[in-house]
């Protein structure tokens, strides 16, 4: 990270329902580091961070609503933009 | 005294089965789809061969002419086992149930045009008989598949042709305050009446195929390519326009299941024919040959459906199938 004050970052459970997830933003944001932590995994960008609908229904084989993000966020630092597609983060 | 927390972090020495660690590396743990999944049916140690084929093993690859190097390469888009699968279809039975009861607690079909029943009774309630014919299809690929990500599937599928024609038979009794008249008629009409011969002669000569991958090819992605968007899609959106939107409501399933069915066959035509030239050649020539016999067996019911814009609908249907297979890699 060259500009620690621009990082945004989400922490999701390490479970089977965050794992399609978690591998969502691996392939949406090639830029993102990712931190498996005890029982968590710590997802952090410079900028921004997208979590798209579409990519996650993929990966879970099934439909998907961006509010089931929440039943296993921990944490998130940046303003959120979330709709039907994406949930995003990033500074304003 | 202080006490000092430090979260310890213990890494399990394996994160997954030996089979899907050579499968995918065994750097992330596996999903429940491909643990459920994923080198289930036995492929060596067949002591004897079945008494009524001798010339293949219990499970053989050589039963279809399509050639695979390996049979798990395919993977469903759905990712179902039997979890998923029934958490999904049980979702989608409380709508259906639910719907069937709403119908029949308002009386929607008594105030239903009596010409769009008519059609109804005409057109969807025989299709009972298809539904029966591509579950007893589905159960022979489940029969003679090879690959666990096969059989499941086909199985599935199998079982949800059971519950649309249970749909079906259901709507025919509502719509006669359920005495079983409809479901007589379109039984005799799938026996007798002329529009329906040549389809049931087609699915009839279906049942007697030789090699498992023909059979899927020929119902799950030709036969169910047509009717469906056919006659649950566009007829149902006839019916709909003309004051029949109740029966539509009463067979939603079909057309959501379809629409998810799917996503099952064009992976599994494309990752076929991405296989080898051979294949790809085999896939077309299955295609063109039923494209050709099932669309001429169904016009004779595309024009008692939609009269003389039958044969166009059709044509559109068949076309619009075609494009979807030549996506996925197929020379159609």
């Amino acid at each position: 990270m060259s500009d620690k004050k621009n990082t945004v970052f989400l922490i999701l459970q390490d479970n089977d329902d965050a794992r399609p997830i978690i591998e969502s933003v691996e392939q949406d944001n090639p830029e993102a580091t990712i931190q498996y932590q005890p029982g968590m995994v710590r997802m952090e960008a410079a900028g921004r961070l997208v979590v798209n609908r579409e990519t996650v229904e993929e990966n879970l084989g099934r439909e998907w609503d961006v509010q089931e993000l929440h039943l296993n966020l921990i944490s998130l630092a940046g303003n959120v933009d979330e709709d039907d597609e994406k949930f995003e983060l990033a500074w304003n | 005294m202080s006490i000092e927390i430090s979260a310890k972090s213990i890494q399990p020495v394996r994160l997954t089965y030996g089979n899907l660690e050579e499968r995918f590396g065994g750097k992330k743990p596996s999903s429940r789809y491909q643990e459920a999944v994923y080198d289930v049916q036995p492929t060596a140690n067949f002591q004897y061969r079945p008494l009524w084929d001798k010339d293949h093993e219990l499970y053989d690859v050589s039963r279809t002419a399509i050639v695979m190097e390996d049979w798990y390469s395919f993977a469903d888009p759905r990712q179902f086992y039997y979890g998923t699968y029934n958490i999904a279809r049980s979702k989608q039975q409380d709508v259906a149930e639910h719907n069937f009861a709403f119908v029949d607690k308002r009386d929607l079909l008594e105030v239903m045009p009596e010409a769009v029943k008519q059609a109804a009774r005409e057109i969807l309630v025989p299709l009972r008989h298809v539904e029966w014919a591509a579950n007893m299809n589905n159960c022979q690929i489940t029969d003679e598949c090879y690959g666990a990500n096969f059989s499941a599937l086909a199985m599935f599928n199998a079982m949800d042709r059971l519950g649309m024609a249970q749909y079906v038979t259901r709507l025919g009794l509502l719509l006669d305050g359920n005495e079983t008249t409809s479901l007589d008629a379109g039984k005799k009409a799938w026996m007798e009446a002329p529009h329906w011969q040549p389809l049931r002669h087609a699915i009839e000569d279906m049942f007697v195929l030789d090699d498992w991958f023909e059979l899927m090819v020929a119902q799950n992605f030709v036969l169910d390519g047509l009717v469906f968007p056919l006659l649950y899609d566009r007829f149902e959106k006839k019916l709909t326009s003309e004051g029949g939107a109740t029966i539509a409501m009463l067979t939603e399933f079909m057309d959501d299941w379809y629409k998810e069915t799917e996503r099952w066959t064009n992976a599994l035509a494309k990752v076929t024919a991405k296989e080898s030239k051979d294949n790809q050649d085999l896939l077309s020539s299955w295609v063109t040959k039923w494209g050709d016999r099932l669309s001429i067996a169904i016009e004779p019911i595309a024009t008692k459906a939609f009269g003389e814009n039958g044969v166009n609908e059709l044509a559109e249907v068949k076309q619009a199938l075609l494009a979807r297979l030549a996506k996925q890699g197929l020379a159609v």
